[in-house]
């Protein structure tokens, strides 16, 4: 099977509110900064794209129809969307070019939240039937989870608020990020709960903003004379959406996906896991197998900069990073959508 | 090279204006056992769900995937979830035939579904945005005046819209899952129809349907385990350009005459009406015909309208190139599922499992689906042979 090479990537800052902004304006930049990355002047260099986003995100029908304004796309480009994380349009991408209908691909995410409140906007997205009338937001249900973790004694408060103070720390060298800085554990502890047993400081904070990526085939690569990551390993899974029937201190599809992806088939240096509430993290860790040895995190995750329908995507983004500087030689990506982490992707990145 | 991979179960759910015996996951899976079924396979043969949709709006779901994955036996597998407005239907087809053509899968079910009864599409297609100009037109609205730039152009004459709109429904009249069931319409009914947006008039566009079609995709190797004839997939392609440009040919989009010519080229088609035994393609409004005939080079530019007067689209009148023999769009519109119900059409027709609708020893069939201000294309050709 084709290998397949990450070579460019792009993140915009975290911002809390990107303020008259529209859709296309938080993207241009982003493919701008891909595009010179690798030498390329438009879409019409790629083969292929593939977007990720969502229409609730922005308040109407065909948010992504505004995207294909900051491609080129003049002459026709060969197009399609996701109304996923854009992780999952990079896995939409990586069919195209093995079935041998391209050779590189420009992939995009790009999110407007603060439009709305997304913890209730996400409210929509359970079985319109039986949940989504109740209005459950999804800081309520990941508490539900975290208060299931505490109660099986799986985690305490205090690792939680590990999680926050490292990634807070991560974030300081995190030029995109919305939060970051030293705080110390007793300081998030001494903080109120605000939908207990989570404190706000457990939860990701909700940013404007865009990535984007470029993957080709290796010998595009080596044509276009840019460094690369190889993604050695990539599957995703999706679990049941009745919560009752999951067993919510775990993530069973990460686990499946981590094995088909290969995470164990080599020593895991770096880790990016998406995961918008801090017990999460500790879930995400345990399903993918990650020991000590791993940095997880290093660009502070999306504790500190949540970029919806792009923060999966720049996950594998952060692991690129650091292995085309050569920090690292194999790391892990994760991509999370759904309520308590329901369907979850996994990618092993490799140096080339 | 991608991979040969093929049809080998299609499903389909009776297209209504509403479907309140079944909820949305009760009427996707409807259209999923039925593709299994009719590949004489189980869920525990599916390695992958791919599932697509018109906007999320349309039912009020938000990534209604995620609530949909038990009812599609998706549990434990990977789902991903296509949404590229109108063509969404033959683009979800695509995305999940390359799941097997790419070889990472062998096998995939893939669903379409749209409940429209569940909210207002006119309404979710029309909400204000900041900084852009505020259309409350819906679909027609928007294209009503592409087609009069068609007619001036042409020179059609009036009723060519009122040709297709009765071909279809006498088409659909054959298709016992066909919304519309009107084997009695007249030109003269067409044409006391209220008028909607000039030039089309309530009979000349299509109606607002519940409904969801699935298809099984198999890799060759697997093809032989299900007992009916294969569709083989000979060519799929997809075109995309902005909604608004300079320059920009809305009558006769370039992105969809260069998706053609992708399709074509792959299947080793060169003239399109000789080649093809038949075509779906994606007509919601009548004169989408004769403007498509012409952009997917059946015709020459400007005399697509004179194939479609002469009866060589219709099945009734022994038309050497039919189109829409299951009563297209213009019978039923599930919008997510509509793109889909072409393709998987076109593949029934090469199966030779079309009914009364088949079209005599069909071999090639093109399925085709258009969206947003057609500006989003998808096509695939099929065949009874793998080359």
């Amino acid at each position: 099977m084709k290998d397949i090479a990450i070579v460019a990537f792009s993140q915009s800052d975290c911002l809390a509110r990107a303020g008259a902004a529209n859709e296309v304006e938080l993207i241009m930049p982003q493919l701008r900064a891909v595009f010179s990355q690798v030498g390329l002047n438009n879409a019409q260099d790629v083969d292929f794209v593939c977007s990720g986003s969502c229409d609730y995100l922005q308040g109407a029908a065909f948010a992504f129809v505004a995207g294909v304004d900051a491609l080129g796309a003049v002459p026709p480009i060969k197009e399609s969307h996701v109304e996923m994380d854009a992780a999952w349009a990079l896995y939409e991408s990586i069919l195209k070019i093995r079935m041998g209908q391209a050779d590189s691909a420009l992939i995009y995410g790009f999110g407007k939240s603060s439009s709305g409140e997304l913890p209730i906007v996400l409210s929509q997205q359970l079985d319109p039937y039986y949940l989504a009338p109740l209005w459950v937001d999804t800081v309520s249900l990941a508490a539900m989870q975290a208060r299931m973790l505490l109660e099986k004694e799986l985690i305490t408060e205090r690792a939680m608020a590990q999680v926050v103070a490292r990634a807070r720390m991560h974030g300081r060298n995190n030029p995109h990020a919305q939060l970051g800085g030293e705080v110390s554990v007793d300081e998030l502890l001494a903080a109120p709960t605000f939908v207990s047993p989570l404190r706000e400081s457990d939860c990701a904070p909700v940013a404007d903003g865009a990535a984007a990526m470029i993957i080709c085939t290796p010998d595009k690569a080596r044509e276009w004379g840019v460094p690369y990551a190889l993604i050695s390993g990539i599957d995703h899974r999706i679990e049941t959406h009745n919560l009752g029937m999951r067993d919510l201190t775990d993530s069973v599809s990460t686990r499946l996906a981590a094995q088909t992806a290969g995470v164990s088939r080599g020593p895991v240096e770096v880790a990016e896991v998406y995961a918008p509430f801090s017990h999460q993290e500790i879930i995400l860790g345990r399903a993918l197998g990650l020991g000590d040895e791993t940095v997880i995190n290093p660009s502070g995750g999306v504790m500190v900069g949540n970029l919806m329908m792009a923060s999966g995507l720049s996950r594998l983004g952060e692991v690129f990073r650091r292995i085309v500087s050569g920090e690292v030689s194999r790391g892990v990506a994760h991509a999370t959508s759904g309520p308590c982490l329901q369907h979850n992707l996994v990618a092993v990145l490799e140096s080339a | 090279m991608a991979k040969l991979a093929a049809v080998v179960g299609i499903g389909q759910t009776h297209y209504k204006t509403r479907r309140s015996d079944v909820s949305i996951a009760g009427l996707v899976r409807e259209a999923a056992v039925n593709a299994l079924e009719d590949a004489g396979l189980g869920w525990d043969d599916i390695d992958a769900v791919i599932i697509g949709k018109a906007p999320d709006m349309f039912e009020g779901v938000v990534m209604p995937e995620i609530y949909l994955t038990d009812a599609l036996g998706c549990n434990g597998k990977p789902m991903l979830r296509v949404h590229t407005a109108g063509s969404v239907g033959g683009s979800t087809a695509i995305v999940a035939a390359s799941h097997v053509q790419s070889g990472m899968f062998k096998r995939v079910l893939t669903v379409t579904f749209e409940k429209q009864s569940e909210s207002n599409a006119m309404w979710a297609l029309s909400t204000p945005q900041p900084f852009s100009v505020h259309l409350n037109a819906g679909a027609g609205g928007y294209f009503a005046p592409i087609i009069r730039e068609y007619m001036r152009r042409s020179g059609a004459p009036y009723d060519v819209g009122i040709k297709v709109a009765v071909k279809d429904r006498l088409h659909g009249a054959r298709n016992p899952l066909s919304h519309l069931q009107l084997p009695n319409i007249t030109p003269q009914e067409v044409e006391d129809s209220m008028m909607l947006w000039d030039p089309i008039r309530f009979l000349e566009a299509c109606p607002s349907s519940d409904g969801a079609c699935a298809m099984v995709i198999a890799a060759e190797d697997l093809v032989q385990q299900s007992p009916k004839p294969p569709a083989w997939i000979r060519g799929v392609a997809m075109r995309s350009e902005p909604t608004m440009y300079a320059g920009r040919e809305e009558v006769n989009p370039q992105a969809g005459r260069d998706c053609a010519a992708d399709v074509y080229r792959q299947a080793g088609i060169t003239d399109p009406r000789k080649d093809l035994d038949c075509a779906e393609v994606y007509v919601p409004f009548s004169w989408y015909e004769p403007m498509w005939l012409e952009n997917l080079g059946f015709a020459p530019e400007g005399e697509g309208w004179k194939l479609t007067m002469s009866g060589a689209t219709s099945l009734d009148e022994g038309g050497d190139i039919p189109w829409n023999c299951s009563g297209g769009v213009l019978s039923s519109n599930p919008i997510g599922a509509s793109g889909m119900i072409r393709f998987a059409e076109a593949a029934r027709q090469v199966r030779g499992d079309a009914g009364d609708h088949q079209v005599e020893n069909a071999k090639l069939a093109l399925g085709h689906a258009y969206g947003g201000g057609a500006q989003f294309f998808s096509m695939w050709v099929v065949g009874a042979n793998k080359s």
